[in-house]
This record gives structure tokens, C-alpha cells and sequence, in this order.
């Protein structure tokens, strides 16, 4: 099987600095380094590999690796963002436990190219082994000599630093996850100025998703093109797939980019108790729900969950559903995190979100409208597209797409004051 | 005031920012502090403001901001369930049901010996392993069952 991130998760004490070294793990960082391998053929081959960021959003790595300036007279920043809060979301933290030395390695390469002297790794609240693993990680890292002053003799230095989170979503929304390190509430800054430009402490900041970090390492070993190989033209490289919810072996499967939605569903051992397919949500809460019959359809990258699934890869959070879900109940629930979860600072989403989780909840507890589905449509168009960061989008997502595809379901609640599904 | 193992704490933390921007470690000092403590009072915060050198209401906003933080007392075991989409689908509900009953409390309460708090958690990041919950906002236990659920609250003295 070709792996990436976890091409350390096979063997013995995969997450050790030793078991790195055997896989040709930080190598690369000194061939980079000792070599001074200009910063443009490193961004060169990141672009030719295709790789995408796997925080949510798609953007092409090496093109914002591109916009950090390379002339800057002060500090830059690299920072990677493993707040992974978004609801079916489990990958980053995998990787943190299997192959910490990889993210540590994709960072210090970045740096080098990005000329960045200090990164940080922003990790959520609630996985504090992770977080305690990661940081004995860097310090066998600088024990070692990947991490310092002046590595391998030369005059490029660079550490980082693990930063814990406490229970907040919108922290994984990259200027938000700015202002937490700042010490601060995580409420996302107005854009422009990115953080390329403005970012950690008003320094330029380069911001990426764990699973992009640890793709780089790969990418400079074995050249872009290699990466990109292994998916398909549009997603370059494998990704990791964290399937969870009604299939017998959730977990997380790291495939290439183009495998058969059926194929990895099969991976995951299939839906349980031999149950019928009947959803699935592909990217994580914030992505559009596909319908069984049309997601089996699917191909696993990005072009192909758009246009033949109608949805987006996100961050490739794969919620499983079989035929005894009420999606009513599902929607009632990711609405109320939503509402939760809004930071309060935009109109639009801070009312908006408590208005959607209302009407829904009201549905789902049988006292709903005839009008309210027209409501629910209206509020969200509403939202979307009006707020300072994409939550506002996100929780407007799902509720657009539920009662897109299961509108009698809904009905029947309105109508029946129960489920079409559990009676 | 804070205790000399809560600022050594503190002080490992400042090591990682910029000297001139100590705020930045206002999130974990207020951690070690609730961690030490079992919740936030008034005047932990404003010790912990006034260790930074920032106003204290820049340390309340960070603390009434984060959902992991405790701003009235809470039992010595926090138990935090995770009710989300992909832990809903794989039956939360009687992992909390099960709680409830044994406990007697439901979310957002305390038993009357303090023992126990009950809260519902958001999206842990960890959802191949539901039902979960994690106790004091440290120890993650996953893959519940009933029968799990008792081993562990039997373990906890
Ligand atoms: C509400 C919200 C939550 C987000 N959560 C995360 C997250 O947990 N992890 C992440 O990597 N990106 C998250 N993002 C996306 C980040 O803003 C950013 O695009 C990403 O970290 C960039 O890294 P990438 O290009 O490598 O994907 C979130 C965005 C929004 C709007
Ligand atoms: S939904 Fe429960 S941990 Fe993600």
C-alpha cells in the first residue's frame, strides 16, 4: 500500500525519532539545508506534486507557499494547525501519534523555504496525550539536531513550539488560530490582509494543515512528481480518509486520491450490520450531504465529490449513515453545534445559526411548520456568503443539502409530528 | 496567588513566545492553574492577568471564550461526553443514558458527594473511537460500552 503519513504506522514504535531515521526521515531537511537548495525549486515541486491543503479548503500548497515575501525585514512565521474540531475529523491526531516526525520534518523544510526561524504547532484541547507525545517529539528532535541553532552547520535556525487549545472550534479557522496564540479570544480577522502578509503578531505567517505539513517530506525525497502519481491530475498524492459512523471498522485509511468511493467504504469494512447504504456526509459536518446511491458513484478527490457528488472532499471526513438514520435527529444535532460553535462576532451567523438550530430543533421534536423548511432555506441563504469566516457557510451547508435530498423526511415530522424512519 | 509549581509550569510556557508577548501563554496558564485548582475562581484569573502583565479582562475573555474551562466548581472527576454526529450515530445517547442513571445527574450537574460533574461535549477530533468522553479534560477513553463505562467509574476513587 503507498503511504505517506503513515509510512511509519506498520512498523515497531512507529512515532519514535529512530523508527523516522530508518525510512530516510529528516535526510531530506539536511540535503535541503546543507545543499541550500534554492527556496524556488523547493515551492517548484510542492506546485508540480499537486498537493492540495488538507485542512478543509483544497488550496494549492506551493501557490501559498508563493505568497509568503521572500525579502522581509523581521520574523516569519510557520505555523500548523491541528485543531481538528470539525465533526467526523480524527486524522490529524493519528499522525501526531503515529509519525510526529514527519510533521516536524515538513515544517522545518517549509521554514527553509519560507524563511521562517520559529513555527508552531497549534494542537485542540481535548487530545492532551497528543499534545504531551508531540512535544517529547521535539525535544528528541533538538536533542538530535533537527531542531536549533545553526542545524547541521549552517546558518539556517529554526524550533518549534506545540501551542494547546481549550475547546473551540473556530480556532481551526487559520486567523482565529492566529489570535489563540496571540492569547486571545478565537475570533477570525478580517481578510485581507492574510496571513502572509499580516499574520502571527502581525509578522508574515504561513498556515497549514497537519496532514499538509507531513506530505512535504515525501514530496522533496522522492520529487512532486512522485506525489502527484499517486492520485489523479486535479489531487495530487494519497490522503488520509477518516471514516466513522455506521461501518464496521471505522478508522482512518490512507489511499491514493482517485480510489472508488465502494473501495474505501469496503476498506472500512463495510456498512454494519450489513445494513443499506443511505448517506454520507464526505468532507466533515461543514460539507454537503451525498446520498448513498450517488455517493457510491464517487470517486475519492476533489473534482469528483464536486461534481458528481454535488459536495466538496473538505478535510476527508467520511460520516457514514446507513438506512435506520433519521436525518432530522443528524441535522438537529450538527445545527445546534454550529450555533454552539459561532463566535458571536458576525450578525449573520451569530443569529442566524441560533435561528436554524431553532426551527430545526422544533421539527425534530414534532412541533415544526409547513413554512418552516421555506425558513430554514431563506436563513441559510442568508448567512452564506455575509460573515467574516466560513462557519457561517458551514453550518448553512447542511441544512441546505439535508432538505435538498431528504425533504420528505422532513415533511413527514412537520406533518406527522414523527419520524418517517424510527416511527 | 499562585503556587510555585504553577508558575514554574507557567514560566516552560512563556519559553515558547516572544518575550513582549506573554499573553500568548495566557491559555495554558489558565490550564495549569484550573488543572491544579479543579476550577477558575475570580481570583485565579486575576492572578493569572497580573503574572502576565495583561488587564484581567483580557484573561476572563480567554476564559468564559474556551468551552474546556471551568468557571464555577465542578466535581473532582469531570466527565465529558461527547454527543456529536459520528458519537450519536454509534449510540452516545446510551453511554449518557447509562451515566445519567448511575450517577443521578444530568448534563451540567454535580453529584451531591462533588464527586462527579456531567458535561456534553462538542467534536473531540477523535470520532473513529466513539462513544467517547474524556474525564478532567485529560484522559480520553474510547469505544464505550456500559460495562466499560462502570469499570472506569469503579477505578476512579
Ligand atoms: C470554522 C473553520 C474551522 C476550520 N478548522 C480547521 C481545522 O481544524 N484544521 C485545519 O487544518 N483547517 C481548518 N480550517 C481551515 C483553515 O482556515 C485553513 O484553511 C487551513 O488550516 C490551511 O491549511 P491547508 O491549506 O494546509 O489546508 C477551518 C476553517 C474554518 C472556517
Ligand atoms: S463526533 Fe464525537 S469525537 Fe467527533
Amino acid at each position: 500500500m503507498n503511504e505517506v503519513c503513515f509510512r511509519t504506522r506498520h512498523l515497531p514504535n512507529p512515532a519514535s525519532l529512530e523508527t523516522y531515521r530508518s525510512i530516510g526521515g529528516y535526510e531530506t531537511l539536511k540535503r535541503l539545508v546543507t545543499e541550500k537548495v534554492p527556496a524556488a525549486e523547493i515551492i517548484n515541486q510542492v506546485k508540480l506534486s499537486g498537493l492540495r491543503g488538507r485542512g478543509g479548503a483544497g488550496f494549492p500548497t506551493g501557490l501559498k507557499w508563493s505568497f509568503m515575501p521572500r525579502y522581509y525585514d523581521g520574523p516569519k512565521y510557520v505555523i500548523c494547525n491541528t485543531d481538528e474540531g470539525e465533526p467526523g475529523t480524527f486524522k490529524d491526531r493519528d499522525i501526531i501519534r503515529y509519525n510526529p516526525h514527519q510533521v516536524i520534518e515538513g515544517m522545518a523544510i517549509a521554514a527553509y523555504a519560507m524563511g521562517a526561524r520559529v513555527g508552531y504547532n497549534y494542537i485542540h484541547g481535548e487530545i492532551w496525550a497528543e499534545y504531551l507525545a508531540f512535544e517529547r517529539a521535539l525535544d528528541e528532535a533538538r536533542a538530535a539536531g533537527f531542531l536549533g541553532e545553526h542545524l547541521f552547520g549552517t546558518d539556517f535556525s529554526f524550533d518549534i513550539y506545540a501551542h494547546h487549545g481549550y475547546g473551540a472550534y473556530i480556532c481551526g479557522e487559520e486567523t482565529a488560530l492566529i489570535e489563540s496564540i496571540e492569547g486571545k479570544k478565537g475570533q477570525p480577522r478580517f481578510k485581507p490582509p492574510f496571513p502572509a502578509s499580516y499574520g502571527l503578531y502581525g509578522r508574515p505567517t504561513n498556515v497549514n494543515n497537519t496532514e499538509s505539513y507531513a506530505s512535504i517530506p515525501y514530496i522533496l525525497q522522492y520529487g512532486g512528481q512522485a506525489f502527484q502519481d499517486l492520485g489523479v491530475p486535479g489531487s495530487g498524492g494519497t490522503k488520509i480518509f477518516s471514516v466513522s459512523g455506521h461501518v464496521e471498522k471505522p478508522g482512518n485509511y490512507e489511499i491514493g486520491m482517485g480510489t472508488p468511493f465502494p473501495k474505501l467504504l469496503e476498506l472500512a469494512g463495510g456498512v454494519w450490520k450489513g445494513r443499506k447504504l443511505k448517506a454520507v456526509i464526505p468532507g466533515g459536518s461543514s460539507t454537503a450531504v451525498v446520498p448513498g446511491e450517488i455517493m457510491m458513484q464517487c470517486t475519492m478527490d476533489y473534482d469528483s465529490i464536486a461534481k458528481v457528488g454535488g459536495s466538496s472532499l473538505g478535510a476527508g471526513s467520511v460520516i457514514v449513515m446507513d438506512e435506520t438514520t433519521d436525518m432530522v435527529q443528524v441535522l438537529n444535532r450538527l445545527s445546534y453545534f454550529y450555533y454552539e460553535e459561532s463566535c458571536g462576532q458576525c450578525t449573520p451567523c451569530r443569529e442566524g445559526t441560533g435561528w436554524l438550530w431553532r426551527v430545526v430543533r422544533r421539527i425534530a421534536q414534532g412541533k415544526g411548520r409547513p413554512e418552516d423548511l421555506d425558513l430554514l432555506l431563506d436563513v441559510s441563504n442568508n448567512i452564506s456568503g455575509r460573515t467574516i469566516c466560513a462557519l457561517g457557510d458551514a453550518a448553512a451547508t447542511p441544512v441546505i443539502s439535508f432538505i435538498k435530498h431528504f425533504r420528505p423526511e422532513f415533511e413527514y415530522y412537520i406533518q406527522h409530528g414523527r419520524s418517517m424512519v424510527t416511527g | 496567588m499562585l503556587s510555585a509549581e504553577a508558575i514554574a509550569q507557567i514560566d516552560r510556557e512563556l519559553t515558547k513566545y516572544p518575550p513582549e508577548h506573554r499573553q500568548s501563554a495566557v491559555i495554558s496558564a489558565l490550564r495549569i492553574v484550573q488543572a491544579e485548582q479543579g476550577w477558575l475562581s475570580q481570583e485565579n484569573i486575576t492572578d493569572v492577568a497580573e503574572y502576565l502583565g495583561i488587564p484581567p479582562i483580557r484573561a476572563l475573555e480567554v476564559a468564559t471564550f474556551y468551552n474546556m474551562f471551568e468557571l464555577k466548581p465542578v466535581g473532582k472527576y469531570k466527565i465529558t461526553v461527547c454527543t456529536n454526529i459520528s458519537c450519536m450515530l454509534r449510540d452516545c445517547a446510551s453511554i449518557v443514558q447509562h451515566l445519567e442513571k448511575r450517577l443521578g445527574i444530568t448534563f451540567g450537574e454535580t453529584t451531591p458527594d462533588g464527586k462527579f460533574t456531567l458535561r456534553e461535549g462538542e467534536c473531540m477530533g477523535c470520532c473513529g473511537g466513539a462513544p467517547l468522553f474524556h474525564i478532567n479534560n485529560t484522559d480520553m477513553y474510547e469505544f464505550l460500552t456500559p460495562e466499560k463505562v462502570d469499570e472506569i467509574l469503579e477505578g476512579l476513587k
